[in-house]
């Protein structure tokens, strides 16, 4: 944990394309931003679902990828200087005295704003949990969704279960150091990499590691401590593997997580906004991209650039009461390119 | 055309379908819940439904793309599909599917 205090204009939740587009545009008003954002990198859903799928409706570029349009939001948004906390999920939000807020993150950062812009997408992804009954008692204790420290693993019995990368690359890693490693996938057909997939298949024919073609079934435990993996298989029925320890790896799903809590008017999840400001029911928290409703929205990443230049007018106002604001171009104000670094 | 849509409680729903339209697009259109958080582009498995067994000839094979992305699934079946992969036609008139809990948790 730390508990460092960061000050700055605006706190961005979520570094997806609208995050980073705002960046810029209040970057152009001599706004400094900070952004929050649970995944390890810039691009949000861009980078986390479709980096190498093509997106063709970003206007003046005919085609990029996912991973493309990123790449080139950082390049645009890096004359501003943008601060990133990665990892680091949104979790408190409080009002200070002077009327700025303090943003909390789940890993102990403080950071004090004027505004605050949720570009926060679909919600955080989080690991999508398996549905089975009494899991949930056993989560950090038996149950992980990533692997923090190997060494925690050493001497026990795993159970590692799906078929991407995640699943195979720790299933390689911690064979090492457990007693035993069983994987569990529904068929014998993988979407990680062949030379893992391939690494995998060697160690089961040398009798290291078990690989059972079958799917979760359910927990056993006393409640407090895991005992054993219900596994069940077309073929074989069900049966338990014992295990000190379950890595469900099937990726990641969205949730809107402690945004909920923040006092918001929501409607299914998202959050209304006024197509002015795109302020929330809260002043000074504004909402863009596919986070926010109003009516006519669509959820493209055009719309939420849009909003993010009219959102940085309204946040300029907040930040800076008593200034004027001053509308100019990029192609002809001498002042903005500056801010650019290109003069 | 109309496809049959059973939801998590076990309720089904009759939803109007469109020749052309993805099974994912027209649950969505329904006003059934599906996460579908990619939005169609077989990058996630959020759109997961399960096929009636009766209907399993009608929709086909799953394309090599989407059974890797069904690698990512809970509870996978024999009638387990993305419903963005399945593209309407008149041969699904009819259709019963039943959501999958990844796909509305």
């Amino acid at each position: 944990m730390t508990t460092e205090t960061h000050e700055t204009d605006v706190i961005i939740i979520g570094a997806g394309p609208c995050g980073l587009f705002a960046v810029f545009e209040l970057g152009l008003l001599g706004l400094k931003t900070h952004l929050v954002d649970i995944l390890d990198r810039a691009g949000g859903q861009c980078a986390e679902l479709y980096p190498e799928k093509p997106i063709y409706d970003i206007p003046a570029i005919p085609m990029c990828t996912g991973q493309e349009l990123t790449d080139r939001l950082m390049e645009q948004t890096k004359a501003f200087d943008p601060v990133f906390h990665f990892q680091e999920m949104a979790e408190g939000l409080r009002k200070l005295d002077d009327d700025r807020w303090e943003l909390t993150t789940d890993q102990g950062t403080k950071i004090v704003a004027h505004v605050i812009v949720i570009a926060a997408g679909g919600g955080s992804f989080v690991p999508k949990k398996p549905h089975l009954e009494g899991l949930a008692e056993y989560e950090d204790t038996s149950v992980f969704y990533a692997v923090r420290k190997i060494d925690a693993f050493a001497g026990k019995r795993i159970v590692i279960a799906g078929g991407g990368d995640s699943a195979l690359d720790w299933a390689l890693n911690l064979q090492p150091v457990a007693e035993k490693v069983t994987l569990v996938h529904h068929r014998d057909g993988f979407r990680a990499a062949p030379a893992s997939v391939d690494a995998m298949h060697a160690l089961v024919d040398a009798g290291k590691m078990e690989f059972k073609i079958a799917q979760l079934a359910g927990v056993n435990g006393d409640g407090a401590k895991m005992t054993s993996v219900r596994v069940k298989s077309k073929t074989d029925g069900e049966s338990d593997v014992p295990a000190d320890a379950l890595l469900p790896f099937f990726g990641l799903t969205m949730k809107l997580g402690p945004i909920a809590d923040f006092g918001l008017n929501l409607n299914e999840n998202l959050i209304p906004v006024d197509t002015e400001k795109f302020e929330t029911s809260i002043p000074s928290i504004f909402a863009i991209g596919d986070i926010n409703t109003y009516p006519g929205k669509l959820k493209l990443i055009l719309s939420g650039f849009h909003e993010a230049a009219l959102m940085s007018q309204a946040a300029f106002l907040v930040c800076r009461p008593g200034e004027r604001l001053r509308f100019q171009y990029t192609t002809s104000s001498s002042d903005l390119q500056k801010k650019l670094g290109v003069r | 055309m109309k496809v049959h849509i059973t939801d998590l409680d076990g309720n089904t729903k009759e939803v109007e379908g469109t020749i052309g339209w993805t099974l994912m697009e027209v649950i969505r259109d329904g006003g059934m819940p599906i996460k579908a958080e990619c939005g169609g582009a077989c990058a996630c498995a959020t759109c997961h439904v399960y096929v009636d067994e009766e209907w399993l000839d009608q929709t086909g094979e799953r394309t090599e793309e989407e059974e890797d992305m069904i690698d990512l699934a809970l509870d996978v079946q024999d009638g387990s599909r993305l419903a963005c992969q399945i593209e309407l036609s008149e041969a699904h008139d009819g259709l019963k599917v039943t959501l999958a809990r990844d796909a509305v948790l």
